[in-house]
């Protein structure tokens, strides 16, 4: 059948249907099928193959469909799914066509006269009561059931044969990244300018699906990815790797992805975690092995360069230049650029009490409830999370003192990062 | 719990009352004493005056409400065919409230055996990575749950509260002797039965509130001593106010007993709170042994 | 009154009836109340579909237009709250009011006071939910709800003010909703005409039946889950907070063990029904009476016993997972054989295409859609793909609009008259379902491709290759809303007057309450029928 002519309306399709049928006859025996039944059937099937046909390109069609997958897990999944949804088209088609013709064949205004029964009566109708829910069973256990078992089984193996260790931290709303292996570490945020956002500007290509650092890893190697959270629930997801699990505060969960081939692969946070839950990415970078080899090494020298800095006395000019850049990173989200804050949710920093504390106790103690204490250690049951976890000893120093002397606070002290080293 | 009753209420009357201000007023009082707790809770000054005003309101119709309803009886307006629905609706009730408690158990199911135990293997599972270096192994109410728990000693069940078991098991025995007397009309049974019932109630919730002083001040177990305290709080706190509320129904019926209400043969009120009581009887127990003993 | 009648008010002599405002405040007339509950819920359809139309503008095109993130996240969690427990539950309870009484042959509901309370219960939550938004607009607090309508924690522990009015709106709907379920449990079983035994009643008494079993089971325990987030917001525990050794995951265990069967507690009404839709303009018997009950009571045992699919991306050992995706998956037969039945009614019956016929059909093809997109949500593997996508988003759309609303919009007019005593329009009746029907389609069909390109649900702006359907969909939405407006209007002509109505409205009708007059008298059934 020419798969166009299947896109008649129904009415036309139906005459088709109709037109060699025997002629109705009204208050026979109850009857459900017998006569007419295998013609019918077989019109219905085709008609099903027909309807079916043109969604077939569309299926191949990433538009309509899943993106295209770029490791095993998502190949399985893509092909699941796209079983699945043959066979419920197939469903919805073959229930519905029965119920047209018989909207179309059974109408008042075309003479049918009411049949009277009520239930299946006699050894052949129960059998073509229940042969539709042997199919079903079948279909939900077997057809469906078993290719979904595999699945999940092969999904949440995590741990057999992986090749390295991917620790994921979900925070309000920022990514960050560790390596547990080479003790890389380092935080991912959405780079989409403000004025893009705001109508302001043109968007670009990656528009939110942006950031300053990817994760990065390798192509062929099996990653074991444990996901954590520092405050609400996030969720990990790339849609290419067919992947998503949720961050947990408090509790480590685990997934598995192991690419095929490079690029940059992206996808978003996907559990509401509050305001900037839309504006949250996720940005994989997929290198070959030697590349990435070589991205561990130079990412290791950074962080070793960054170590040492945290030892040495730092001017208060260089730390407000530091302090400025974590600022608009990691707190503006909440606290605004300008310092203002979002209150009541999110205080202002201008002139807070909490800022325009005593950095330390005359003999160096840290005190409960000050401005290193609250940026240290957060404030449990709030969106302000204890960033000693998440921050460097320079970059805590730098956005201490950049709060302090900053938005009209005028503290003119400043804090060392070899004292937050000592502090922790 | 089907019922085929119908066909006995042939040629019947089945009562509608009348008109009634009440249910509005009621809905209005308990959005006032929801209101101020949001207040309060939230640091309006203006919070308990809400709540105040809400109770008064809740409690003012509550009086007219059942007085209604008690009016309504002594003066017979309601036949067996009434009477079947309160029961029914009283049962149904008390399941809601089963179901209530079942969350709470639910948790403290979910807590001891699972998020406890993981929270305390974290460490094992997932070599290199931690997370809680606070949690003994699937600790459970030995010492403060977590990195977050202060010290503190769980109540033994050997004191306390098998005392309190006695109290409220008696308790219910007192009060199926009361109905014992109320069905031979023995009214003094009934009245004397009605009384330990609720002496033994309120000795119950005295005992309580000393266990829970204790707790506080001695034992350094509050509802923020991690999961443990929260669960253990929660549970007997609620099983606590619901002893309140038994017992005030019971007063309740003991005064309506001592003017005169109920015979042998109607006396639905009384039954309702007894299946009350019993059914808070039935929650300590589970209590007993899944919170303190277990 | 007559005094052999049935049923007589107070002491039977003197009875006034209050008028204006204080008929509805203090009535205890299962008619009045169940059209308190209708009026109720359309105002409430009226108000979550207007805070949607907002959330779809916004989502017209990529970028900000014109809400905050913040503000954005309140409409969507309100929107749901409203429509679910302020338009759907309360349509269902008016539908119990009017019609178990008529269709039992009893006199009025068994506790009528109580009855009248369940309704006026209903006010006071809708206001603590909106509230806050007011409170903000003058600069207290920070606006609603914002944590979607599942009150994940730590989200909603971390939240505003907005989280405790939701929190007590919940308490109050739940008392609400016992009170209204076990009204109707004890009149289904004590105040049934001679002769009607449990296995005559009427599907839709049944279907009902069933939902109310599931409230009084579920709603208590999400009165306690809000309980404990209650007390981890203000009173210092941890039942949530890994800290103190308490599990955000368990927050979502009891969630979802309400709102897992909520969903069923929304359609069961709807699927009883519909048979009586489709016997009715078939002219022929309801086929598979007895197994449509017993599937009925499968649905709901089954549905209390596979919440978890509901979060399967947030970890669970592997023997769960498998559990909860086969139990899932299972419910897919009792469902089946519903579909089946409500097919095998209409086959060979003589058909016709009243308003009511219309929406019933619409529903059973667009309910399909939806349960079998549930179908393979309940798959772990590809439901990694799916979840908190809008592939969902389209999926339960699918089954609260059209098998939820739809369903209601069928009752409406297959009730309608008996109700009012008048006809509605059969021309704007049928406008109203070919311009719902399309426009629908229009705006969900869209987010299923939404969902599977890897649009997440619950996000202000998106990325730019999600433009186009998103575009659609909000032009969908539009059309879709502004239709509602002709079932408004159309109901309004309906009370006000039109063609007489008889008491057997429609001609394939079947049941007690079509031997009554439209509209039926004060008390349905001064005299209780005997059912042969
Ligand atoms: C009235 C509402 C309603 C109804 C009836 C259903 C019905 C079903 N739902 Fe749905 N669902 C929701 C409302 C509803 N759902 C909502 C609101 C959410 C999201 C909540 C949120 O996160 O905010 C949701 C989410 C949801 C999820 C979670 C998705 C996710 O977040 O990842 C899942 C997963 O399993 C699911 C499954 C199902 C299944 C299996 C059914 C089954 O009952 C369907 C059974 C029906 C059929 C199978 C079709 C009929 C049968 C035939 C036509 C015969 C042939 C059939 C076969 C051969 C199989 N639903
Ligand atoms: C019964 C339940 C129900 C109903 C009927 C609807 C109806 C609609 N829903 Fe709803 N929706 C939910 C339940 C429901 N929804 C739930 C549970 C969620 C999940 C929330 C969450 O994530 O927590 C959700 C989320 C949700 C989203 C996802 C938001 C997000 O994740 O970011 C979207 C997006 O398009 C949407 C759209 C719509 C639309 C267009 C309608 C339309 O059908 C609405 C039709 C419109 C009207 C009826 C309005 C008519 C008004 C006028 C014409 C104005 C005139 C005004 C006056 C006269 C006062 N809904
Ligand atoms: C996800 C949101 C969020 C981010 C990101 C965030 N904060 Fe906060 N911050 C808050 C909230 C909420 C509070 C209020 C806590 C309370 O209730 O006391 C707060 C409070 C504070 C306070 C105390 C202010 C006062 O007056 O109470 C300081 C100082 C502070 N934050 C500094 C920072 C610094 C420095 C950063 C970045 C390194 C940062 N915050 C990032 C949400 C955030
Ligand atoms: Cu993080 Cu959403
Ligand atoms: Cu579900």
């Amino acid at each position: 059948m020419n798969p166009k002519e299947s896109r008649r309306p129904f009415l036309g399709v139906s005459s088709w249907l109709l037109s060699s049928n025997t002629k109705h006859q009204a208050n026979q025996v109850p009857s459900l099928t017998t006569e007419r039944r295998p013609s019918l059937l077989r019109r219905i099937g085709l008609l099903a193959a027909g309807l079916f046909l043109p969604v077939l390109p569309a299926l191949a069609d990433y538009k309509f469909n899943f993106p295209e997958p770029a490791t095993p897990l998502a190949r399985d999944t893509l092909h699941m799914h796209n079983e699945f949804m043959l066979i419920i088209t197939v469903l919805f088609v073959v229930v519905f066509a029965i119920m047209i013709y018989s909207m179309i064949k059974h109408r008042k205004s075309v003479g049918a006269q009411p049949a009277k029964f009520s239930g299946p009566t006699g050894k052949l109708q129960w059998f073509w009561v229940l042969v539709p829910f042997a199919i079903l069973l079948f279909i939900d256990f077997i057809l469906m059931g078993i290719p979904a078992f595999h699945a999940v089984i092969d999904m949440e193996d995590t741990q057999t044969k992986a090749d390295m260790v991917l620790k994921v931290t979900g925070m309000q709303w920022k990514w960050q990244y560790e390596y547990p292996d080479s003790g890389i570490k380092y935080i991912s945020t959405l780079t989409t300018p403000r004025d893009q956002i705001e109508n302001k500007a043109d968007k670009g290509e990656n528009y939110l699906l942006e950031v300053d650092n990817p994760v990065v890893l390798p192509v062929g190697k099996k990653v074991r990815v444990v996901i954590t959270s520092t405050d609400v629930i996030h969720t990990w997801w790339v849609p290419q790797f067919g992947v998503k699990r949720d961050a947990v505060p408090g509790f480590l969960r685990e997934t598995w992805v192991k690419i095929d081939k490079p690029g940059i692969y992206r996808g978003q946070c996907a559990e509401l975690c509050g305001k900037d839950h839309g504006f949250m990415p996720v940005v994989v970078q997929a290198l070959a092995e030697p590349e990435y080899a070589a991205w561990v090494e130079k990412k290791k020298a950074e962080q070793a360069a960054a170590a040492t800095s945290s030892d040495r006395a730092w001017t208060k000019d260089e730390l407000m230049a530091q302090g400025a850049k974590v600022y608009n990173t990691v707190c503006a989200a909440c606290h605004q650029p300008n310092g203002q804050g979002l209150p009541p949710a999110f205080p202002a920093l201008a002139g807070s009490k909490v800022v325009n504390t005593p950095l330390l106790s005359a003999d160096g103690k840290l005190l409960p409830d000050t401005h290193v204490f609250r940026v240290m250690n957060g404030k449990p049951g709030t969106a302000m999370q204890a960033f000693k976890n998440t921050l460097s000893d320079v970059d805590l120093a730098a956005v201490i003192t950049f709060e302090r002397n900053s938005f009209g606070n005028t503290q003119g002290d400043m804090i060392q990062p070899a004292q937050i080293k000592a502090l922790r | 719990m089907s019922s085929t009753h119908a066909s006995t209420n042939e040629g019947q009357h089945y009562f509608v009352p009348q008109p009634s201000i009440w249910p509005p007023v009621l809905s209005a009082g308990m959005l006032t004493l929801a209101l101020g707790f949001i207040l309060k809770i939230n640091h309006f000054g203006v919070g308990p005056l809400f709540m105040l005003s809400g109770a008064a309101i809740i409690i003012f119709v509550l009086f007219k409400w059942f007085g209604a309803v008690i009016y309504e009886n002594q003066t017979g307006a309601y036949s067996d065919w009434e009477d079947r629905s309160f029961r029914h609706g009283m049962v149904w009730f008390i399941g809601s409230e089963v179901m209530f408690f079942a969350a709470f158990f639910g948790a403290l199911f979910y807590t001891r055996n699972i998020s406890v135990p993981i929270l305390g293997s974290l460490e094992a599972a997932h070599a290199g990575i931690t997370l809680w270096p606070g949690f003994a192994e699937g600790a459970w109410n030995v010492v403060g749950v977590g990195p977050k728990g202060t010290a503190f000693t769980p109540v033994s069940a050997w004191g306390i509260p098998t005392i309190n078991t006695a109290l409220l098991l008696s308790s219910g025995a007192t009060l199926t002797w009361a109905h014992w007397g109320l069905l031979k009309d023995n009214r003094f049974q009934l009245k004397f039965g009605l009384f330990l019932t609720v002496l033994l109630g309120a000795i119950f919730l005295g005992l309580q509130a000393f266990e829970y002083h204790h707790a506080y001040t001695e034992l350094g177990l509050t509802l923020g001593s991690g999961v443990y305290g929260a669960t253990f709080f929660m549970l007997t706190g609620f099983h606590g106010f619901h002893v309140t509320l038994g017992a005030i129904m019971l007063t309740v019926v003991l005064l309506r007993s001592m003017s005169g209400h109920f015979d042998a043969k109607r006396h639905f009120a009384f039954e309702a709170v007894a299946w009350y009581w019993h059914f808070v009887d039935v929650v300590w127990l589970l209590l007993f042994v899944l919170v303190y003993w277990l | 009154m007559n005094t052999a009648t049935i049923a007589h008010d107070g002491h039977g002599h003197g009875d006034h009836h209050p008028s204006g405002i204080m008929r509805w405040l203090t009535t205890t007339n299962h008619k009045d109340i169940g059209t308190m509950y209708m009026t109720f819920s359309l105002l409430m359809f009226f108000l979550g579909g207007l805070m949607i139309l907002l959330v779809r503008a916004e989502l017209f095109q990529p970028g900000l237009q014109f809400l905050k993130p913040e503000f954005f996240n309140q409409l969507i969690g309100n929107h749901a709250l409203i429509m679910i427990f302020g338009a759907l539950m309360p349509a269902a309870t008016g539908f119990a009011n009017w019609q178990i009484p008529l269709m039992i042959g009893a006199p009025d509901m068994a506790l009528p006071r109580l009855n009248n309370w369940g309704f006026w219960l209903l006010p006071p939550a809708a206001t603590l939910l909106t509230l806050p938004f007011i409170l903000e607009f003058f600069g207290v607090g920070d606006g609603a709800l914002a944590t979607g309508w599942t009150f994940y924690a730590p989200l909603s522990i971390q939240g505003g003010i907005g989280v405790d009015f939701a929190i007590f709106a919940v308490h109050i709907l739940g008392i609400s909703s016992i009170m209204g379920s076990i009204n109707i449990i004890v009149t289904i079983f004590n105040m049934r005409a001679p002769g009607m035994t449990m296995m005559k009643l009427p599907l839709f008494v049944w279907g009902w039946l069933i939902t109310a079993f599931l409230l009084v089971i579920t709603l208590p325990v999400l009165a306690g889950a809000v309980t404990m987030l209650l007390m981890d917001r203000h009173f210092d525990t941890h039942f949530f907070i890994a800290a103190g050794g308490g599990d955000p995951i368990l927050f979502q265990h009891l969630f979802w063990f309400f709102g897992h069967p909520e969903v069923y507690i929304l359609l069961l009404p709807v699927w009883g029904l519909i048979p009586h839709v489709l016997s009715t303009f078939t002219r022929k018997p309801t086929y598979g009476y007895k197994a449509q009950v017993y599937s009925f009571i499968a649905i709901g045992v089954l549905s209390l016993v596979v919440w978890a699919h509901h979060f399967f991306t947030a970890g669970m050992p592997v023997p769960a997972l498998l559990y909860f995706m086969y139990s899932t998956m299972s419910i897919s037969l009792p469902l089946a054989v519903l579909f089946f039945c409500w097919v095998a009614t209409m086959w060979r019956g003589a058909m016709t295409f009243e308003t009511p016929m219309l929406f019933a059909l619409g529903f059973i093809v667009l309910f399909g859609i939806a349960g079998l997109t549930g179908l393979v949500l309940a798959d772990v593997a590809a439901d990694a793909q799916y979840h908190h996508s809008y592939f969902v988003v389209a999926h339960f759309h699918y089954a609260l609009f059209t098998g939820g609303i739809m369903g209601v919009m069928t009752g409406v007019y297959y009730w309608l008259p008996k109700w009012t005593g008048h006809m509605y329009s059969e021309k704007l009746g049928k406008l109203h379902f070919w311009l719902t029907v399309i426009s629908f389609n229009l705006t969900f069909m869209p987010q299923f491709f939404l969902g599977l390109a890897g649009m997440p649900r619950r996000i202000p702006d998106y990325a730019l290759q999600f433009a186009e359907f998103n575009a659609i969909s909000t032009v969908g939405a539009f059309i879709l809303g502004f239709s509602q407006l002709i079932f408004a209007w159309n109901i309004w002509k309906c009370i006000k007057g039109g063609e007489k109505a008889h008491a057997k409205v429609w001609e394939g009708a079947e049941g007690l309450e079509w031997e009554l007059p439209s509209p039926p008298p004060h008390h349905s059934w001064e005299v209780q029928p005997k059912v042969a």
